[in-house]
């Protein structure tokens, strides 16, 4: 998903449900009335204070925060806790995370207006929401500890999860008020601090640790692929080859022959076997004889794509942004250069592949999946069961990765996942389990582009700049087309080239929609990952064309982009920048980019080595407005930099007459750790609003990476995968 | 087929394919759902667990292949090399998604039970068949070498 001002209507994404307008904090009564009470109670849990749908308050002092966002690594059960508990003044070893329920009334995405993770949202949707959730609570506390001791609440102070009265020398805990709490009024508006005061926001000296990492340390932190229970059956489907093709005819009986198979059906997306256990129904569906209907089937192979998105990019698309006269500029340049860029199919490959768990006795499901986008998926599987939303509930699980790949528009694995359910029966719980090939070779891409760039060189200045971009379309028939692709322009297809940070006075940038039969997705910083790379190695190019430094040549076009050029400066003071080089074999490359309204800027160091390029270190500046958890930003920088290395040096699903050739991590290459750069991050201090870091790690570092190459000789790729083009 | 196979120290009775994979045997059979699936084809390391004490994957290894060898699991790892990866684990707050971190952290005991002080280099060889797609690598190799310390001392 991308920008944070997207508002989707909910009357569109749930098409006849109830239109509850429920406000964050509700009154007992409305509570009672309201279709998300059973969520409610739910999240009230039997604990003794639950002031809202976000917080529950336990005798013991725990303090539980439910978690709108799925946790799957890039840290909102730590993030959005740290939010509540400043406001709370709790005490964090006190403070635990889970996920909150599907319910849109309580738990959407205020940037959405639906259930749901992505874009890099979860902390700027919540950074007011968690605060007043917390101070409402510290409230109502402070209310009861008053009532009971008999003095004024405003001389109450509260420090750690303990409460105070300094005249009397009283003092509770949390726990012993949550009851007694629990029957304050709920004050309206409670006050918020200010951020001079703040004691866990922005803390940097590793008090404020992650709160899931003992679990994920020690084995014992549960997904969905761990379910089990009595009675279950695991099932894997067996999908087409091509994309668009459908079952003709199937012969199981062999497969029927594996011992613990029990079953096998066609369900929508393919045949489906269930067995008792994984292994017999990964072993029984190697025994399914199908004969597909191809077709309807995608046939054409990517390098045929290329020459046919190439072809297209040689004439002007549909406009996505412009100013002044890029055309005319462009013919009346003292030179222009041009460069091509093909960025291949990329699959998401999350360690944990898609799953998920379903009970159904014919009334009522109960789901339980990493699901990022819960209130599509809760309605995917209520229109697949016939039941109403109301007879369906959907539990998130933690997710080993997701990278974009839970956040289908299309609710395709919940639908996928309610279909093997109705097909095998009610009173049957299925654990449905996608295998690494069925993840690899199952579509859902970042979509294969072409930019062609087009630039204007006069008095040793970029005066004209053009980029026309040839994408499939990520939003095309998806609830979220109707918001965020106006006009026939897919935003995510040209996010960061429509606009860029540079003063350039002649400036076009257009789009050509593609119509491919393979169905594509947000790739974890979705339009950026190939916009980055474009604009950022194109602007290199012409800087070195015109003898400029890659830092000073930069920094002299960002007049109107104060935040890129801070983190560009930061960044080449902490590499102590001086030049692109190379030294001694080793050359530096710079890229900066704005991605979901952070800024991060990175220098790669690279040599050339037997297997293409090694990046040895990178530096990395990132802006993200008020630093929640600098440990986890550190991280997710970090991270987004591994992820962006691997998939610019090896990442690739190439087609075959429409086959996906990769099917494991044997041929779809990932980064591993003795290719991991050493990382060194400077989080950029502001008071902005907070704003995500799940993404905007990744855009940078592979542009970084192909500028250094272009200064080692060995020219900045116009094909990714970069060892490709080494090759 | 009843096998009867020895984890974590107890002898468990199985009945199961003789082709099945430990890692299978592992979580649906005997519910130790620590080990976890990544590729099945040994190239991810995600199920890592020792046999005999060394690290092996164990989505390949055919349950007829075991033996009488001794498994041991992310739920049965223990020692003082166990407990100091765990700790360096927290403490560097390695862990994103989690999910290959059962393999990671079995493949960083087994390595300093090998070798006391690794040098990047040896890391590098230990760690290199443990994919993480989060690419947590720089704490991984930070916490190895944190554990590597504490051991020392």
């Amino acid at each position: 998903m991308t920008t944070h001002d997207v508002a989707l209507s909910r009357r569109a994404m749930l098409k006849g449900a109830a239109g509850l307008v429920i406000g964050l904090y509700l009154p007992e009564k409305a509570r009672a009335q309201s279709g998300a009470a059973h969520a409610f109670r739910r999240a009230a849990g039997g604990a003794d204070f639950a002031p809202n749908a976000f917080i529950r308050i336990g005798a013991d002092d725990t303090v539980t925060v439910l978690i709108k966002h799925i946790e799957f690594g890039q840290g909102p059960f730590t993030g959005l806790a740290t939010l509540v508990a400043e406001e709370l003044d709790a005490d964090w070893s006190k403070v635990r995370a889970e996920h909150a329920p599907s319910n849109t009334d309580f738990y959407k995405n205020l940037a959405f207006g639906v259930q749901g993770t992505g874009g890099s949202t979860a902390i700027a949707n919540s950074y007011d929401q968690m605060r007043k959730a917390g101070a409402t609570a510290r409230a109502m506390l402070v209310a009861a500890a008053a009532q009971s001791w008999g003095v004024p609440a405003r001389e109450i102070t509260v420090e750690r999860g303990v409460l105070r009265h300094t005249g009397t020398g009283r003092e509770g805990r949390f726990g012993q008020f949550a009851e007694a709490a629990a029957r304050q009024p709920v004050p309206s508006d409670p006050p918020l601090k200010d951020p001079s005061v703040f004691r866990l926001i922005g803390r940097d000296d590793g008090s404020v640790k992650k709160l899931d990492s003992a679990a994920k340390s020690n084995g014992t932190a549960q997904f969905t692929i761990d379910m089990s229970e009595p009675g279950m059956l695991t099932v894997v489907v067996a999908h087409p080859p091509r994309f668009g093709a459908r079952v003709a005819s199937f012969d199981a009986s062999a497969a029927r022959a594996v011992q613990g198979v029990v079953d096998v059906k066609q369900v929508p997306t393919g045949v489906a076997v269930y067995a008792n256990g994984t292994w017999p129904a990964i072993k029984g569906r190697e025994q399914l004889r199908i004969s597909w209907d191809e077709s309807a089937a995608e046939k054409r192979s990517s390098d045929q794509l290329i020459e046919e998105y190439r072809a297209l990019a040689r004439r002007p698309g549909r406009i996505a942004g412009a100013h002044g006269d890029a055309i005319t500029t462009l013919a009346r340049a003292e030179r222009t250069i041009e460069a091509e860029y093909v960025f291949p199919y990329l699959a998401h490959a999350p360690m944990e592949p898609l799953d998920g768990f379903l009970r159904w006795d014919g009334q009522r499901a109960h789901a339980r999946f990493g699901s990022q986008l819960q209130t599509l998926d809760h309605q995917a599987i209520a229109t697949v069961l016939g039941l109403k939303p109301e007879q369906v509930e959907l539990e998130t699980m933690l997710a080993g990765g997701s990278f974009g790949r839970r956040a289908q528009q299309t609710s395709h694995l919940a639908a996928e996942l309610a279909e093997v359910a109705k097909a095998i029966g009610p009173g049957r719980p299925v654990k449905l389990v996608w295998t690494r090939e069925d993840d690899i070779r199952g579509g859902y891409y970042r979509p294969l582009i072409v930019h062609r760039m087009r630039g204007g060189l006069r008095d040793g200045k970029i005066v004209a700049w053009t980029d026309t971009v040839v994408s499939q379309s990520i939003l095309k028939g998806s609830p979220f087309e109707a918001v965020m692709a106006k006009g026939g322009i897919d935003a995510t297809s040209v996010e960061g080239a429509k606009e860029i940070p540079y003063d350039i006075a002649d400036f076009r940038c257009d789009l050509h929609t593609t119509d491919v039969g393979v169905p594509v997705l947000w790739w974890r910083s979705v339009g950026h990952t190939h916009t980055g790379y474009a604009v950022e190695c194109f602007v290199d190019e012409l800087l070195q064309a015109t003898g400029q430094d890659p830092v000073a040549g930069r920094l002299a076009m960002m007049g109107k982009a104060p935040r890129e050029a801070g983190v560009l400066r930061a960044v080449a003071e902490l590499a102590q920048w001086s030049g692109p080089g190379p030294v001694n074999g080793r050359a530096r490359g710079v890229a900066v980019v704005k991605s979901f309204d952070s800024y991060v800027a990175q220098i790669a160091e690279v040599s050339a080595g037997d297997d293409g390029p090694r990046v040895h270190k990178v530096w990395c500046a990132v802006d993200c407005g008020v630093p929640v958890n600098p440990d986890v930003i550190r991280a997710q920088m970090e991270g987004g930099i591994g992820f962006g290395v691997g998939a610019a040096l090896y990442g690739e699903v190439a087609l075959d007459e429409g086959r996906p050739v990769p099917a494991n991590f044997d041929t779809y290459r990932v980064l591993r750790i003795h290719e991991m750069p050493q990382v060194e991050v400077r989080v950029v201090n502001s008071t902005e609003k907070p704003t995500g870091v799940g993404e905007p790690g990744v855009p940078p570092i592979g542009p970084a990476v192909a500028n250094a190459m272009a200064r080692l000789g060995l020219g900045r790729p116009r094909r990714l995968p970069l060892v490709r083009a080494v090759a | 087929m009843a096998l009867a196979i020895k984890v974590n120290g107890t002898i468990q009775s199985v009945d199961v394919d003789n082709d099945a994979p430990l890692l299978w045997v592992l979580r649906d059979a005997l519910g130790l759902a620590g080990t976890k699936f990544g590729c099945g084809v040994a190239q991810c390391g995600a199920c890592t667990v020792f046999v005999d004490g060394k690290p092996m994957r164990s989505c390949t290894l055919p349950i007829s292949a075991l033996g009488t060898r001794e498994v041991t699991t992310i739920e049965g790892v223990s020692g003082r090399e166990a407990e100091a990866v765990q700790q360096a684990w927290i403490a560097r707050d390695v862990p994103q998604c989690g999910y290959c971190q059962s393999g990671q952290v079995m493949s960083a005991v087994a390595l300093l039970k090998q070798v006391k002080k690794p040098s990047d280099r040896d890391i590098d060889l230990a760690m290199n068949g443990n994919v993480c797609r989060c690419a947590t690598y720089v704490r991984i190799r930070a916490a190895i070498h944190d554990a590597a310390r504490a051991l020392e001392g």
